[in-house]
């Protein structure tokens, strides 16, 4: 097979690769001296002018009524749409005939925080939130169950709305 | 053994330990410089926690390389792949051992060490590790030397990455070692000498050999750029294209090595431009540095060659973070084309002039300089001319256009 080989055009006149080099020196010797934008993340955790964004995807929250029970009613959905496969749900049923999850746990491991859980939920229940710390010592701590996907108390993404692109 | 051989033998391992030692310490220092400096031009802050302003991160970087497993791999050269890192390492070291740091230190013992007996010196240390009589042609074999470990590292991994990697260095640097000892040629011209002790008492008798060899100095700083594999010639590791070049296959300490070689060698690389074009330890503007030799006077120079130093140290980190990573035929073209022609043309103008200025009773010193700087400014000129209209680099001519 014979080899192909794009000869680019590139300026010949009125380049000069010397003045360009002296000119992004100063460039980067001007931002040496210039404010740093680090923030010191454990001791300082925000400034002023720097919010997460409202569709950032973090780990999730089960929002509950006013009794303070879990809104989810164990349709099926979340664990039929997770593309990780993470959302554990077994249903239950009371004497009324209204379902809820016996067994509602979602491997944050799993998890790739894509969001489609939220957008499935018809109930608004589970939600992926607005925040990022989530240390743990052990490993099986980062199965979350109802009750502690229910005491999450950060807010909750907005997700992005297709037709509202830019989220004004 | 009589005591004066005792008493010499042990200033001259003391030496040796504390030229090495601070050497370690800089490495160690430049690798946070190099850190906190690429931190700054990209408006970033960089390591700043351990200890005061990040300065003992290379420790806790150390201490994480020796803990860390080494990996051997299964169709690796196991004794080149092994070796391969000391043989990067070492002529680095090693070029270190021939740059005076200081000025002469006095020193005056007569003591008891039990139970080695007496030790006596009376007189005045040189602060060289060696000072080889052929110091400067050592600093280019030497240097040369290590283009060994990266090529050992490419061709012992048994990875194609690592074998491109140590094929490009080896190409590299062989072609960048030419224009380097070219270069160094009219530094001979004018100085007369090759030991490196001597290029620093020439250069206080009349002035810092950027002035009669400028043209030297700008060829001497891009080969050396070239010669360290940095930005903009860091083909050998290129980490876009070969995943770190000949130094993919190593981890832990063996990796560590490799970094403490290019930071070694960018550190007597810039120690060697200040010798050979700054002055070496001269303090600028005075001749007190250069009469009876006293400990504050060793101090003072010690702290001008470390200023010098650290500036090319600077300008070394600085180029890295400014300038993108050349094409492979561009370096080469740079090289072989530029390069080598430009300092051949260059040593045969410098001694033309030498021998113009000899033949009309000029002897070395300060007019004789100047008079060479004069002929440097003209020829600078007339290379950033030809630089700056883009008909040097690529090689392309103007006329083509119907300009020139």
């Amino acid at each position: 097979m014979a080899i192909r080989v794009t000869v680019v055009k590139r300026p010949e006149r009125e380049i000069s690769y010397l003045r360009a080099t002296l000119k992004g020196m100063a460039i980067t010797f001007r931002h040496l001296l210039q404010k740093k934008f680090t923030m010191q993340y454990p001791e300082q955790t925000s400034e002023p002018g720097w919010t997460l964004a409202p569709r950032w995807r973090g780990t999730h929250r089960m929002l509950t009524d006013e009794q303070g029970r879990a809104k989810c009613v164990a349709c099926g959905l979340c664990p039929q749409i997770c593309p990780a496969n993470c959302i554990k749900l077994i249903p239950g049923e009371d004497e009324h005939g209204h379902r809820y999850p016996l067994i509602y746990e979602i491997d944050e491991f799993r998890c790739v925080f894509c969001g489609y859980c939220q957008e499935v939920c018809p109930e608004e229940a589970i939600h992926v939130g607005v925040h990022y710390e989530n240390s743990e010592y052990e490993r099986e701590r980062f199965v979350y169950d109802l009750e502690r996907l229910c005491a999450q108390t950060h807010p909750v993404s907005t997700l992005w709305d297709p037709s509202d692109p830019k989220g004004e | 053994m009589t005591p004066e051989l005792k008493g010499y033998l042990l200033v001259a391992t003391l030496k040796t330990v504390a030229g090495f030692g601070v050497l370690f310490l800089m490495i160690a220092f430049v690798t946070w410089m190099e850190r906190r400096v690429a931190a700054w031009i990209q408006n970033r802050i960089g390591p700043n926690r351990v200890g005061p302003f990040g300065l003992f991160q290379p420790l806790a970087d150390g201490l994480k390389n020796f803990v860390k497993e080494e990996l051997l791999p299964g169709q690796a050269d196991r004794l080149l792949f092994i070796l391969a890192p000391a043989f990067a390492f070492i002529p680095s070291l090693l070029l270190f051992a021939v740059i005076p740091w200081a000025s002469p230190l006095p020193v005056a013992f007569d003591r008891s060490f039990w139970p080695f007996g007496r030790f006596v010196f009376d007189g005045s240390v040189t602060m060289i590790v060696a000072d080889l009589p052929i110091g400067f042609l050592f600093v280019l074999a030497m240097s040369s030397l290590s283009v060994y470990g990266i090529v050992f590292a490419g061709w012992s991994s048994g990875n194609k990455y690592s074998l491109l990697g140590g094929l490009r260095s080896s190409a590299q640097m062989v072609s960048y070692e030419i224009a380097m000892g070219m270069s160094l040629i009219a530094v001979l011209l004018v100085a007369g000498n090759v030991r490196l002790t001597a290029l620093v008492t020439a250069q206080q008798e009349s002035a810092w050999f950027i002035f009669p060899l400028t043209v030297s100095f700008v060829l001497f700083a891009i080969a050396a750029l070239a010669e360290n594999n940095r930005l903009p010639f860091d083909l050998p590791e290129a980490e876009g294209e070969l995943v770190g070049g000949y130094h993919t296959e190593y981890s832990s300490m063996r990796f560590a090595i490799f970094f403490l070689a290019e930071y070694g060698a960018m550190i007597t690389m810039s120690a060697l431009m200040a010798t050979f074009f700054f002055g070496g330890w001269d303090i600028p503007f005075t001749s007190w540095d250069q009469g009876e030799p006293s400990v504050l006077k060793t101090l003072l120079t010690l702290g001008a060659f470390m200023a010098k130093t650290f500036f090319f140290i600077f300008a070394y980190i600085w180029i890295r973070w400014t300038l993108p990573r050349f094409r492979f035929d561009q370096l080469m073209s740079l090289g072989w084309k530029v390069l080598l022609p430009v300092s051949i043309v260059y040593i045969m103008l410098i001694a033309t002039a030498v021998w113009a200025f000899t033949s009309l009773g000029m002897t070395f010193g300060r007019p004789y300089v100047f008079a060479l700087f004069g002929v440097n400014v003209v020829l600078l000129a007339a290379l950033m001319w030809g630089l700056d209209r883009n008909r040097v680099v690529w090689g392309q001519r103007l006329r083509r256009e119907g300009r020139a």
